[in-house]
């Protein structure tokens, strides 16, 4: 079992602290309490994990029994057709390119212009600073929502409408970024950077060979928000893109259940499919994302 | 040779920098050099472009009668602003906005925090836990409103028909104008509330585990330690949450817009969909714009109002 958790082992260890070890084992294992309190877990979990169990269970079905009623979690006769025809279809795949590609785009881009921003902020002055940094953070309490309108027209005038650079550029900008990596530049002591900058490197250099490495927990948590934000991002690629072989996969499964009718296995089968890139990137980046948001200081 | 004397300078003789030629050895605070902006320009460009530029052109479209569809462009002053402070349908579209996130922000918060309690000392399911209650988080919208909405069909749906294996006859959930909003809340807390959690479970971590093992030996019980110990010093988490809660729920629009389309009857039709409506349905960008302002007032508003009271709580 992956036990992300780091903390875990500080107190199972604890050879230092004499006085609570003889108490542990008055506690049985397996009390009333604790007991109860794992079954209201797994309970709550189960639960909560239903939906997505719902979901393949009915589209595994064979359409006649998707509708049988009572509903049944289990199907008589699994089958993977409504995978094979949803796939034979052809667009989904598109779609995940599409915001494979639109998605790589808007992660590296935001991370490098907010990295060089932070760094930029964090470790020189320079003339118009303060109010350069102020005109960024008050962006933060500008709502992307409702920019919808002008950044439209704003794509129309540059012909950017219906391409991927069309839907990546303007969720590149995420002032809030910059104030977060700011916050976290900050607290590396100069000290690190002395002894580089002595031996001639510049500020380039200096970026990236100390800062950078000193800031991997940040990085990667930014990185992946970025990367789920921009996956997951609906409203701004549903303006922006009408030719359905240019539509991101949230925007062409909006539009794609219309065609299914009432083929509910089908639905279900292209739902999963939609959810499983993300799916495998939280499993595969579990650790980083707990550990990230709590080394970012996101937290408070 | 020069690098080597000079790199420790600025500390006590600021009155030597001028010479110095600019950025590679000495990178410390100096008033006179521009190395940083250029580290601040890439980034200075893309916000002046996409935030502030359509910012700017926003706030000039609510005085026209600009079309999306294209045609002549004139000047009409404060119109926009008046239809849009007196169109009933505006005030309806932020009331539903305003429901919504008062029906979703205490659950939001409390449903997380009783998730990361349950993670905190359940340790041995940690991993089932935090996939389970993490996961619908990183599901695009659409796949959890087909999700959802496949459970929610009143005929067909998981709910309805397991309540009907005990001879109940469920709601209409979605398409009934008293049970949509709260349908919609639930779908979207299931969805989200992975993001409170996270912050929930990080911040319980940075709990010094000597303040729990000191409260064990004085004999207190689970319930004593959660609430002297645990629920106080998520203080300043949960007003953290909650304020990023608040905001995020008050820019709701896509879950809903794809599982009612604002129905039934417009009852749980967004500010942003309104917005939307006009703007790219009713192609009227001023009037959709001067819409967006007013939104945008009432959205920084509160953020300000939340930031006061959180940084209050704080210091």
């Amino acid at each position: 079992m992956a036990t992300s958790t780091p903390p875990a082992p500080r107190t199972a260890q604890g050879p230092a602290t004499t006085a609570p070890r003889p108490a542990a084992p008055r506690r049985r294992r397996w009390s009333v309490g604790s007991v109860a309190l794992y079954t209201v877990a797994s309970l709550a979990a189960i639960v909560w994990f239903a939906p997505l169990l719902w979901a393949f269970a009915t589209s595994v079905k064979p359409e006649g029994e998707t509708t049988v009623m009572p509903p049944t979690w289990l199907p008589d006769n699994a089958t993977f057709e409504a995978y094979t025809s949803v796939l034979g279809r052809g667009d989904i795949l598109r779609w995940t390119m599409n915001s494979l590609i639109t998605t790589v785009i808007v992660t590296v881009l935001t991370l490098v212009l907010c990295v060089l921003a932070a760094y930029g902020f964090s470790r020189f002055d320079f003339r118009g600073r303060p109010g350069l940094f102020a005109l960024i953070i008050g962006g933060i309490l500008i709502p992307p929502q409702t920019l919808i309108v002008p950044q439209f027209v704003l794509m129309t005038q540059l012909g950017m409408v219906d391409t991927y650079w069309g839907v990546a550029l303007p969720q590149v900008v995420a002032p809030v970024f910059v104030f977060i990596l700011k916050r976290f530049f900050d607290a590396i002591p100069r000290d690190y950077e002395d002894a580089a900058r002595l031996d001639g490197a510049g500020p380039v250099r200096v970026l990236w060979s100390v800062i950078l490495p000193l800031s991997r927990p940040i990085l990667t948590a930014v990185g992946i928000f970025t990367f789920i934000g921009a996956w997951n991002n609906f409203l701004w690629p549903f303006i922006v893109v009408n030719d359905p072989e240019m539509m991101t996969l949230p925007v062409g499964l909006g539009t794609a259940v219309g065609q299914y009718g009432i083929q509910y296995a089908q639905v279900m089968a292209s739902a999963v499919l939609g959810a499983l890139p993300l799916l495998v990137v939280f499993l595969l980046f579990q650790r980083h994302i707990v550990t990230g948001v709590a080394g970012a200081g996101i937290k408070g | 040779m020069t690098q080597n004397t000079q790199a420790p300078a600025p500390r006590t003789a600021p009155g030597s920098a001028p010479a110095a030629p600019r950025g590679l050895v000495d990178v410390r605070r100096r008033p006179s050099s521009w190395t940083g902006l250029w580290f601040v320009l890439p980034f200075l460009a893309f916000y002046a472009v996409f935030l502030l530029w359509p910012a700017i052109v926003g706030f000039g479209y609510t005085f026209t009668d600009r079309s999306l569809a294209g045609g002549d462009v004139s000047f009409i002053g404060l119109d926009n602003w008046s239809e849009t402070l007196t169109d009933s349908d505006m005030y309806d579209s932020l009331w539903n906005t305003l429901w919504f996130t008062v029906l979703s922000v205490p659950l939001m918060v409390v449903l997380a925090l009783g998730m990361a309690l349950l993670t905190d000392h359940a340790r041995r399911l940690g991993w089932f836990l935090r996939l389970s209650f993490f996961a619908p988080f990183v599901l695009p919208v659409t796949v959890m409103t087909l999700i959802w909405g496949w459970m929610y069909n009143p005929s067909l749906g998981l709910f309805n028909g397991t309540l009907s294996r005990f001879g109940i006859e469920g709601p209409e959930w979605l398409f009934s104008e008293d049970t949509a909003m709260f349908s919609v809340v639930a779908a979207t807390a299931w969805w989200q509330v992975g993001f409170n959690y996270l912050l929930y479970l990080a911040a319980m971590q940075s709990i010094p585990k000597d303040v729990y093992e000191a409260a064990a030996i004085d004999g207190a019980g689970v319930w004593q330690r959660i609430g002297r110990i645990t629920l106080p010093m998520l203080a300043r988490t949960t007003a953290l949450i909650a304020v990023l809660q608040l905001i995020g729920s008050l820019r709701v629009f896509e879950q809903i817009y794809l599982m009612t389309m604002g129905g039934p009857n417009f009852a749980t039709r967004t500010v942003i969909q309104y917005i939307y409506d006009s703007g790219f349905v009713g192609l009227r960008i001023g009037l959709a714009s001067s819409m967006a302002y007013v939104f945008m007032v009432l959205i920084i508003a509160a953020s300000i109002a939340q930031f006061r009271l959180f940084s209050r709580k704080e210091g």
